[in-house]
């Protein structure tokens, strides 16, 4: 039997459920989603008693499966307003779904505002305690006590951002060895934590029964097919390109294409690309003693996480990935990777989204408070967050909100979200997916960047406006479903290029669930779930006025193409009418 | 002869000339030479490239060179197998 852990945050309970039928095959975000959608009303405050916060590990999570230990964490979102779902990898993902947790439902709210608790789980319940000296601190210092009080324990925990309920805050969960560095960062799901009241889950999995196989036989040929093809793929294998040279070996990529944005979206190259680019960071962390091939949690092939030394070889910060590299630096007109392992730093201490930080700083640079390519200026204004000075709570708001308090029009965001590092102007479909899914501008959710750029999945011109909207649509789809099973997103390189892999991806939930899906089932699922929070984002108010770029987009044209964003209305608005169609 | 400006990344980055700096020169080729024939001068075997840029557009191994053109060159870093999309294995 799998469990639904409920959380009163009103009267301090915890009960611990049988998982209702409906829910009996869900898990990450396909669960998250679906409960938000049944128990959070569309118009409920974000930030208040009636929204409600859901953790879910993946269906293969806490297994054997490769690259599996994936946590969705849901919500209605304060960045956007609509429904949510952002996810993290971490060990933690895994303890949970080892010990038969399927989800946990945070509901309610403190009457006392800066009343904290923390949940503390165990094999046999859980039990909320106030937080005491855990509240109010660093993610550094947090995890460290963490470590002195209770030893190897799993947590996830919104930072100081998050305490002060400020939108760009993400949800913090700890790594392979304990560092708070793995962020289910997007959509503000921190400020929910933080208005719950809730500082951290922590989670103790001795004695944990591990995930029930209904049929063990199947489940280990789908992980053999699987397992193959993440290792003969030269994007996914050991000492393939991920493994080597981390995510960020993408920036020279994007650089190359001209749809790497530069100083707030305004040109699509930055001049010192190559001194932030994968290729560095791989060789100076080999010089300095850092590392690459780091995993975020125990059973990844691919590896695409890095540990980021300082000169005297000390260990500075986990991870350098190619969003927050490209955030905190092209972006910001930063070319010097020291000063963006730093704010990746302040980031991951203060508990704020890399992505939204970087997008929101390089607005606040537009309006002045400093110039591009400011790092120190870049680290104060980064800090002011975390303190909660009025600077501080504007930016930590994000930056539709930063762009609004200064008055500007040059504001890259969708439904209030931050784009991330693939410009639409030069990359028309992954516009396509910023501007219609559900979570706002957000890469993950129907990444085109594969066939547009990297040409994985099949070919498409990034430049060409037209027959975006399919491409995107059925990689929405696809996305939906794979942020439901635990994997993380990264197996789609293989799974797109080699079929074997995808038969053997969908295998191992049919093993776990003791289901019979085929491909077509596992795409009536994406599309069921995309339904669902759409339908969740109409009831709270959204229209087809929503999925729109920013305007400047539409005149302002981006160099080194100087192209403008043409996808027409009618291709964007077809994504929406493929999606509420009856099937 | 038209003169290129050549950058090369990653992996194949070891085929630029010695000397270079992040794997940045210029190559000097015969009239009308193609894609595929840089990859041949440089000595660069073609399963090891997965995906070169034009002044910024995709190319393929028979687009022709011209003067001043600006060329990235890419292993797959990016790419394996010709494939279909999601979903439809
Ligand atoms: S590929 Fe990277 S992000 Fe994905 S599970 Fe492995 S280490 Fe984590």
């Amino acid at each position: 039997m799998r469990k639904l852990v409920r959380v009163n945050m009103t009267d301090t309970t915890v009960r611990v459920e049988e998982l209702p039928e409906k829910y009996r095959f869900m898990g990450g975000r396909w669960l998250t989603s679906t409960l938000v959608a049944d128990e959070v009303p569309a118009t409920a405050h974000p930030l208040g008693p009636n929204n409600r916060l859901v953790f879910a590990p993946g269906i293969v999570t806490g297994t054997a499966a490769p690259s599996s230990g994936r946590i969705s964490v849901g919500a209605k979102s304060p960045l956007t307003g609509g429904i949510k779902e952002a996810n993290a990898g971490t060990p933690v993902a895994q303890s949970l779904a080892r010990m038969g947790i399927a989800a946990i439902v945070i509901e309610g709210q403190p009457e006392e505002n800066d009343e904290f608790f923390v949940l503390k789980l165990n094999k046999d319940g859980g039990e909320l305690e106030r937080a005491e000296d855990l509240a109010g601190l660093g993610l550094y210092e947090f995890a460290a006590r963490v470590q002195e009080r209770f030893g190897n324990t799993g947590f996830i925990a919104t930072g100081p951002a998050g305490e002060k309920r400020m939108a760009m805050a993400g949800v913090c969960c700890n790594d392979t060895e304990f560092r708070p560095s793995r962020y289910a960062g997007r959509g503000g799901l921190g400020a929910v934590m933080g208005a719950k009241g809730l500082k951290a889950i922590l989670v103790d999995d001795t004695g944990a029964p591990g995930v029930c196989i209904a049929n063990e036989d199947l489940f280990r040929v789908g992980l053999r097919k699987l397992s193959d093809a993440l290792r003969e793929h030269p994007i996914t294998r050991p000492g393939g390109t991920l493994n080597t040279l981390g995510t960020a070996a993408l920036i020279n990529v994007l650089n190359e294409a001209g749809g790497l944005p530069t100083r707030n979206f305004s040109s699509g190259r930055f001049e010192g690309a190559s001194r932030i680019a994968g290729e560095t960071i791989a060789e100076t962390a080999r010089q300095r003693g850092g590392k690459t091939g780091h995993s975020c949690h125990p059973g990844c092939i691919i590896r695409c996480s890095n540990i980021w030394a300082r000169q005297d070889g000390s260990e500075h910060v986990s991870c350098l990935e190619y969003e927050s590299v490209w955030a905190l630096g092209a972006n910001c007109g930063i070319d010097d990777l020291d000063t963006i392992a730093e704010l990746i730093w302040i980031c991951n201490d203060s508990g704020l989204d890399t992505i939204e930080a970087g997008v929101t700083l390089a607005v606040a640079m537009e309006a002045g408070l400093a110039a591009f390519g400011d790092g120190q200026a870049a680290i104060r204004l980064l800090r002011e967050c975390a303190l909660g000075t009025p600077l501080g709570r504007i930016l930590g708001n994000g930056a539709a909100f930063t762009g609004r308090a200064f008055g500007l029009t040059r504001v890259p965001t969708v439904k209030g979200q931050g784009m991330p590092a693939y410009e639409p102007r030069a990359v028309k479909g992954i516009g396509v997916t910023y501007l219609t899914s559900p979570m706002g501008a957000d890469h993950t959710a129907g990444y085109t960047v594969a066939p547009e750029i990297l040409s994985v999945g099949g070919k498409a011109d990034p430049l060409l406006p037209h027959g975006k909207a399919d491409i995107s649509t059925n990689l929405q789809v696809a996305t939906a479903f794979l942020d439901s099973t635990g994997y993380c997103l990264f197996i789609a390189f293989a799974i797109l290029d080699i079929p074997a892999g995808f038969e053997g991806m969908v295998e191992t939930c049919n093993g776990v669930l003791g289901t019979a899906w085929s491909g077509e089932d596992a795409t009536a699922i994406g599309t069921q779930i995309l339904r669902t929070e759409r339908s969740f984002n109409e009831a709270a108010g959204f229209t087809r006025a929503h999925d729109r770029p920013p305007e400047f987009m539409r005149y302002e044209t981006l160099p080194p193409h100087n192209q403008v964003y043409d996808v027409p209305d009618e291709e964007i608005d077809r994504v929406a009418a493929v999606l509420t169609e009856s099937r | 002869m038209p003169t290129v400006r050549v950058r090369l990344y990653a992996t194949v980055r070891k085929y630029a000339p010695p000397g270079c700096h992040e794997g940045t020169f210029s190559v000097e080729l015969p009239e009308g030479s193609k894609l595929e024939d840089l990859y041949r001068r440089l000595g660069i075997p073609e399963r090891e490239v997965k995906q070169s840029f034009v002044n910024g557009r995709r190319a393929e191994p028979d687009q022709v060179l011209r003067e001043g053109d600006e060329v990235g060159v890419f292993p797959p870093i990016a790419g394996g197998t010709e494939a279909r999309p999601c979903g439809q294995p």
